[in-house]
């Protein structure tokens, strides 16, 4: 069981939550300016690491909102977690940068 | 005959002494006309489709660990060609048909159990879906049928089918040439058959980079046991298959998940096909050895790690205890989880990648063992004919381009 600390509500179980997989995402635009590799790109390709990924989880059992966590994928360590408006931290070794 | 009922008593009596590995363990050469990366049943099948039906032999298959250990021996051995759409339908219907012809074609038993599998139906909505799936499956040339509860009563005694049942069971489709085989036996099937045509199954050799001409096309690559040549390079390593592109230069529209699996405690006989609760996701048989082989949803939050946790463990395990009321003090003998590669249309990308050279078979996400000889047939008419396999043209990369999805979330049978 992970233990997440939602920033607002502070440690709770991971059955709190839900991931809504990589942040840091940023929509490509303007729409008529973007050919179809760009978007299709946009909207499916992942990074994937195997090491620190910077993601968004939603708190849906709880306050209901949603923040960035920076999670190892491999040992599942949650290194940190910070509000949706906070810049990226800097990504551990071993980890993609967004 | 190397193993015939003789050679087993004899040995038996020489306190086995007498076997031979079944595949050679080669030192790697400098180039090879064609180089598989992933010794999991993808990889060899690949390898062993490349020679028989291309008479391409100089081939090696790079595994980092040892073959077969990854995906190939952590899945729940389910094999199927319940799909929805023709282009999925026509792939996992021929891989279906491969695995009937399996055992002949390697002269090993990979015991391919056509035991059925059955899908039930616990709403009236999931009984809509029933018959619009079965019509669809009737039209593509699969095999299937509806069954009644009372039905599905006789044929599954120790499902609870009460009215009053936590998951009422209204109806179900079954496709009777579906079942299971022992995994092991296709890796080592494949393995050993690849062999004798003279492919070289290098194991404990990771690929660590790949070697670029200047106009970017592959031309080799680097590994723990040094580098190796090759203009041909197919990638078959499921959840691991970002890594590899990262590694080339590009990047996948896949995400690894954790996919956890159970085996209890071997019981008397108890159940004699595949059961699929679409409700719960849990999905359930038994093993020859009397292990009820059970398997369930995904941790829904990338992982690498080959284990899950216990959110999912509790829901599957519960939802087994609620559906098969006897079950609920059998206690599990092994828990486990692969690293499955999930595509947002929950169907396969074969064929180019972005990268001259470099081939792709991956996105399998939680079905890839039943399909490992369409995989391995797919990957290798690639390699052979730079052209796509006719069976492969619909699940090219490029449909995250064209926008031309085949979205089998619902034939996947688990939830992504």
């Amino acid at each position: 069981m992970l233990q997440i600390p939602c920033p607002w509500c502070g440690p709770r179980d991971e059955l709190e939550f839900r991931c809504g997989g990589q942040s840091h995402i940023i929509r490509p635009g303007p729409p008529e300016a973007i050919d179809d590799v760009t978007w299709g790109k946009y909207l499916s390709e992942k990074i994937n690491p195997r090491g620190e990924h910077l993601e968004r989880w939603q708190h849906n059992a709880g306050c209901r909102r949603w923040f960035n966590v920076a999670r190892d994928t491999a040992t599942h360590r949650i290194r940190v977690t910070y509000h949706m408006v906070e810049a990226a931290p800097a990504i551990l070794p071993g980890g993609v940068a967004p | 005959m190397r193993y015939s009922a003789w050679n087993v008593f004899k040995e038996g009596l020489r306190g086995q002494r007498g076997w031979k590995p079944a595949w050679r363990s080669p030192n790697p050469q400098s180039s090879y006309d064609a180089i598989v990366i992933g010794g999991g049943g993808h990889g060899l099948a690949t390898a062993y489709y490349l020679a028989k039906s291309f008479g391409i032999t100089r081939v090696a298959v790079l595994e980092k660990s040892w073959i077969g250990g990854g995906n190939s021996g952590r899945n729940t051995t389910a094999i199927r060609s319940n799909y929805y759409y023709r282009a999925s339908a026509r792939m996992y219907e021929h891989s279906l048909k491969l695995y009937e012809g399996l055992s002949k074609e390697l002269n090993y038993n990979v015991m391919f159990s056509q035991r059925g599998m059955i899908s039930l139906a616990h709403s009236i909505h999931d009984l809509e879906l029933v018959n619009r799936q079965m019509n669809a499956m009737r039209l593509n040339g699969v095999d299937a049928e509806t069954l009644s509860t009372a039905e599905i009563g006789r044929r599954v005694p120790i499902l609870d089918i009460s009215p009053d049942a936590r998951f009422p069971v209204l109806g179900g489709l079954i496709q009777k040439r579906a079942g299971t085989a022992r995994h092991d036996a296709v890796v080592w099937g494949y393995a050993r058959a690849a062999d004798a045509l003279g492919v070289d199954i290098i194991q404990n050799c990771e690929v660590t980079g790949f070697q670029r001409s200047p106009d970017g096309a592959v031309t080799g690559v680097e590994t723990s046991r040094g580098p190796i040549g090759s203009r041909k390079i197919g990638v078959a390593v499921a959840g691991h298959s970002s890594r590899l592109a990262e590694m080339a230069g590009f990047r996948l529209p896949i995400t690894s998940y954790a996919l956890q699996a159970f085996v209890s405690e071997p019981l008397k006989p108890v159940l004699d096909t595949v059961v699929l609760s679409p409700a719960t996701g849990v999905y359930m048989s038994q093993s020859d050895k009397g292990g009820l082989v059970i398997g369930g949803g995904l941790d829904l939050y990338p992982s690498y790690a080959q284990r899950g946790n216990m959110p999912v463990m509790l829901n599957v395990l519960g939802a087994v205890a609620a559906q098969y009321p006897s079950l609920g003090r059998v206690r599990l003998l092994r828990h486990w989880a692969g690293v499955v590669d999930v595509v947002p249309d929950s169907s396969p990308i074969i064929g180019a990648s972005p990268v001259p050279g470099l081939f792709l078979d991956c996105g399998w996400g939680t079905g890839g063992f039943k399909a490992i000889p369409v995989g391995g047939t797919m990957l290798a008419h690639q390699l052979a004919t730079l052209t796509p396999h006719p069976l492969a043209e619909p699940f090219s990369l490029d449909r995250f381009t064209t926008g031309a999805l085949i979205d089998e979330a619902a034939g996947s049978g688990i939830a992504h």
